[in-house]
């Protein structure tokens, strides 16, 4: 697919690429790409609202005073919440992202613009091909589909279209860093925000090849044709898929952290190479983590276990707690050269916290690190999964990554990819300016809550915590119905940042005033366009990110060894 | 500029790896591909039959 | 800036400051301590998972269950057999949709050999309130030793979505003094 000749790295000699210059950043965009860019986000943020949708239903069915929806409609939404959020959204507006991180970071031409809409359009078409299964009612088998519960056939073959037309839109990714380098388009070595971006588009090729590995002999099962998959390994390769795309999720998300720190407040990295090698070990490690889903199965060796869960030795980890202090360490040090000096937190307390690109930003920054971040090593140890695994803790700590990290992160892009690509002014900006806040208490509310009830032994994807209709009775402890309406009450709070964040997004696209080609928008606060000039900022002090970091690592040691002590409480077992 | 002052200086070879997006692209499918997927198939295979 | 390429040409080369380099070597180790807290705790800790595990199929282990309830059995709840397997000795639990067959008394403080396996789709074996976890396979027999430390009724919940009937899916384990 990938070989027409569109694709090839050739300059485009019968027709001239079209470009325009963006007043704002100086950037140069090129016309095709910016339309592709445009397709893709806004496909995005029509799944994030049905998806989203799905969600609240999900949770308030899962809010015992409430119980919404009958149990066949609430697996079968839960099902659609799945794949909608975590499949179509996320990658939808990763494909925009990768575009923007090359072509136009880079200034170039997208490598193959045709072969780029042949990827959106499969895209789409076997994303809408899985929601129709899954809406007829033959599919409720979760978006994990384990074998050897069955869907019905077009389920997997929507899910192996998507995955293709993904790995296309891939190929243009790393095509147009081909045409970039070979036109020179860039001196040097090619912008931390792009390397990010080519460190999510290596686990996604991976990811997506996993995908399609595993679920095309899984879909000749469903027609019939060959025997099931056997269900271990399946799992094992599913996997692949199902926890590496939120590696992608990750990378991609600390790009945009980056990207917004640098357009927002002027921030540059503190050190390319220590930026760098964390991505690096990101490429290495990260992917390992898939395991974290296998902590608890029979026939793997808690050798196998233990390496992978551990991203061999936490190397991944380390990553990310690099990233967590470059982040918020430029941001300081950006301040600090712009002037807000004063103290140790007078860089933040002056931070544009009215700018919701950058309040989304920073939230995510702090929530993906701090509730995300810290239950997710936490649930991938080995012996400790054994009092998590597939308790609601799991989408607690999953809610606190994708959605209080990467959803609030790419929804903090959005309100500059709107100015910037779309060329529209915010139509409403009072209601973006709330949006980060309220959408940060729902999701990081739905993420405590969950994690709690989960610590309470409540079981995830489950319709009814009271076993009102079993043969036994059993009921879980009140604090857990407590917790479980406290989750629902947070995703009120979520989805009403999800529907201010759509309705704002969507009437801006549609109606929101034009920004001429050669009109500039103010994106930063007047005093960073100085810094922006700066050549470097020599020797950073920032003793305010420090003690955060402090902060952090002494919640994550605390937290860690908490729970190994309530490991040590259950019965024994070896 | 510095771009200059280093034009004939040979680029680090850590730098050079960094740069090269396809050799991390080797990188990236063949660590997960070899440590999780097929370690964890063979072990899978390798599941004793019960007694 | 992060969205322009390194105005330094050699990038690699410009040093590092102090404070990164603390952090990167504190992260190290704590990532050095919490990868052998892992191995420290399959040598000295209580909770291990054996991962002994066997490939069966639905009809050979329905037989092994079936022949503990005939010896074991020792009343019913509603008509599912309860077994009392002698201390020390095997255990055969089965899922299926929707139910934990047979229901189990054990004696605290004595050990058992459970084995795990599905008749059909996957099931999440779920005992609360202790909160132990597994996943249940069809096709694979795992094989773990519990040591009950308290006595009470505790309940098996599913907690992998197993189908419509995922919610009524309600085993017990009975743990007594003697
Ligand atoms: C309005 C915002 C949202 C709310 C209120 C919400 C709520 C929930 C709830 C209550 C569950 C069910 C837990 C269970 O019963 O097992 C769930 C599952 C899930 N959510 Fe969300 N969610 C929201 C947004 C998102 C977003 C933006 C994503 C991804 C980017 C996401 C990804 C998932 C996934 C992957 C599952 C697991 C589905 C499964 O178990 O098969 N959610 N969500
Ligand atoms: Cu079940
Ligand atoms: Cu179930």
């Amino acid at each position: 697919m990938v070989a027409t000749p569109e694709s090839l790295p050739l300059p485009a000699a019968h027709e001239e690429p079209r470009f325009r210059t963006c007043a704002s950043t100086g950037l140069k965009i090129h016309l095709a790409a910016q339309t592709l860019i445009k397709a893709n986000a806004v496909t995005a943020v029509v799944f994030l609202a049905i998806g989203g949708l799905f969600g609240l239903l999900v949770a308030l069915t899962r809010w015992p005073a409430v119980h919404l929806l009958p149990a066949d409609w609430f697996y079968l939404v839960l099902t659609a919440h799945g794949l909608d959020v975590l499949l179509l959204w996320i990658i939808f507006f990763e494909i925009a992202i990768l575009y923007f991180a090359s072509a136009v970071l880079l200034g170039s031409r997208i490598a193959a613009p045709r072969v780029a809409w042949a990827a959106y359009a499969l895209m789409l078409i076997g994303g809408l091909i899985t929601n129709v299964a899954v809406l007829q009612g033959g599919s409720t088998v979760m978006f994990t589909s384990y074998t050897p519960m069955m869907a019905a056939p077009n389920f997997y073959l929507g899910l192996i279209i998507f995955a293709v037309g993904a790995l296309v839109a891939l190929g243009v990714f790393f095509g147009t860093l081909v045409v970039a380098r070979d036109e020179r388009t860039y001196e040097g070595s090619v912008p931390l925000v792009t390397f990010g971006a080519i460190t999510a588009a290596i686990i996604a090729v991976f990811t997506l090849a996993s995908g399609a590995i595993i679920l095309i002999p899984t879909y000749l099962w469903s027609l019939g044709l060959i025997s099931m998959p056997d269900p271990l390994t399946y799992k094992l390769i599913w996997w692949g898929m199902g926890h590496s795309s939120q590696q992608i999720n990750v990378s991609a998300h600390v790009s945009i952290w980056y990207l917004i720190a640098a357009v927002v407040l002027g921030a540059k990295p503190l050190s390319e190479k220590v930026s760098r090698m964390a991505f690096f070990l990101y490429i290495l490690f990260l992917q390992l983590a898939s395991a974290h889903h296998l902590m608890v199965e029979p026939g793997l060796s808690s050798e196998w276990k233990v390496f992978n869960t551990s991203y061999a030795m936490y190397l991944a980890v380390l990553g990310s707690m690099i990233h967590g202090m470059t982040v918020p360490g430029a941001i300081e040090a950006a301040q600090r050269a712009n002037g807000y000096d004063k103290g140790l937190f007078g860089w933040l307390r002056h931070a544009p916290w009215g700018n919701p690109a950058f309040a989304g930003m920073f939230l995510s920054l702090i929530m993906f690190g701090f509730i995300g971040g810290i239950s997710g090593v936490v649930l991938g140890t080995e012996q400790i999964n054994l009092i998590m695994h597939n308790t609601i803790y799991v989408p607690g700590h999953f809610h606190g990554t994708v959605v209080a990290g990467t959803t609030l992160a790419f929804m903090a892009g959005t309100w500059l990819l709107l100015p910037l690509i779309f060329q529209r002014e915010i139509i409403w900006p009072r209601i973006a300016r709330w949006q980060p806040y309220i959408f940060a208490i729902g999701a990081g509310g739905i993420s405590l809550f969950m994690m709690g009830a989960g610590t309470l032994g409540v079981a995830r994807r489950h319709w009814d915590i009271t076993f009102a209709d079993a043969s036994m009775s059993f009921s879980y402890p009140p604090a857990a119905f407590l917790m479980m309406g406290l989750n629902g009450i947070c995703a009120l709070f979520a989805a009403t940042g999800g529907i201010m964040y759509i309705l704002t997004v969507v009437a801006t696209v549609l109606w929101g005033k034009r920004i001429a080609d050669g009109q500039a928008v103010q994106l930063a606060s007047p005093k960073a366009r100085v810094v922006t000039e700066y050549g470097s900022i020599e020797h950073p002090k920032i003793p305010g990110t420090i003690i955060l970091t402090v902060i952090f690592f002494v919640a994550f040691v605390l937290y860690y060894y908490v729970n190994w002590k309530y490991l040590a409480e259950v019965w024994p077992m070896r | 500029m510095s771009n200059q002052e280093h034009t004939n200086e040979r680029v680090p070879v850590m730098q050079r790896v960094l740069d090269n997006p396809f050799l991390l692209l080797f990188l990236g499918v063949t660590m997960p591909t070899v440590l999780y997927i097929i370690w964890g198939i063979i072990e899978i295979a390798q599941i004793p039959v019960a007694p | 800036m992060a969205i322009a390429p390194p105005a330094d040409r050699m990038w690699w080369r410009t040093p590092v400051a102090r404070p990164e380099i603390i952090w990167i070597v504190v992260s190290f180790l704590w990532g050095l301590v919490m990868f052998f807290t892992m191995i420290y705790w399959h040598a000295y800790g209580k909770q291990n998972l054996s991962n002994e595990t066997y490939r069966t199929t639905p009809m050979k282990y329905s037989a092994k269950v079936d022949e503990m309830v005939g010896k074991f059995q020792v009343r019913d709840d509603n008509g599912i057999p309860v077994v009392r397997p002698p201390a020390g000795g095997d255990v055969y639990m089965l899922a299926r949709t929707w139910m934990w067959y047979p229901h189990i008394e054990l004696v605290k403080g004595q050990s058992y050999k459970f084995h795990f396996s599905s008749l059909d789709l996957q099931h999440g074996f779920s005992l609360q309130p202790v909160n132990v976890n597994l996943q249940v396979h069809p096709g694979y027999e795992h094989v773990l030793t519990f040591t009950p430390d308290e006595s009470g009724e505790y309940s098996v919940v599913c907690n992998e979505f197993c189908g419509l009937g995922h919610h009524l899916m309600l085993g017990k384990i009975y743990v007594v003094e003697k």
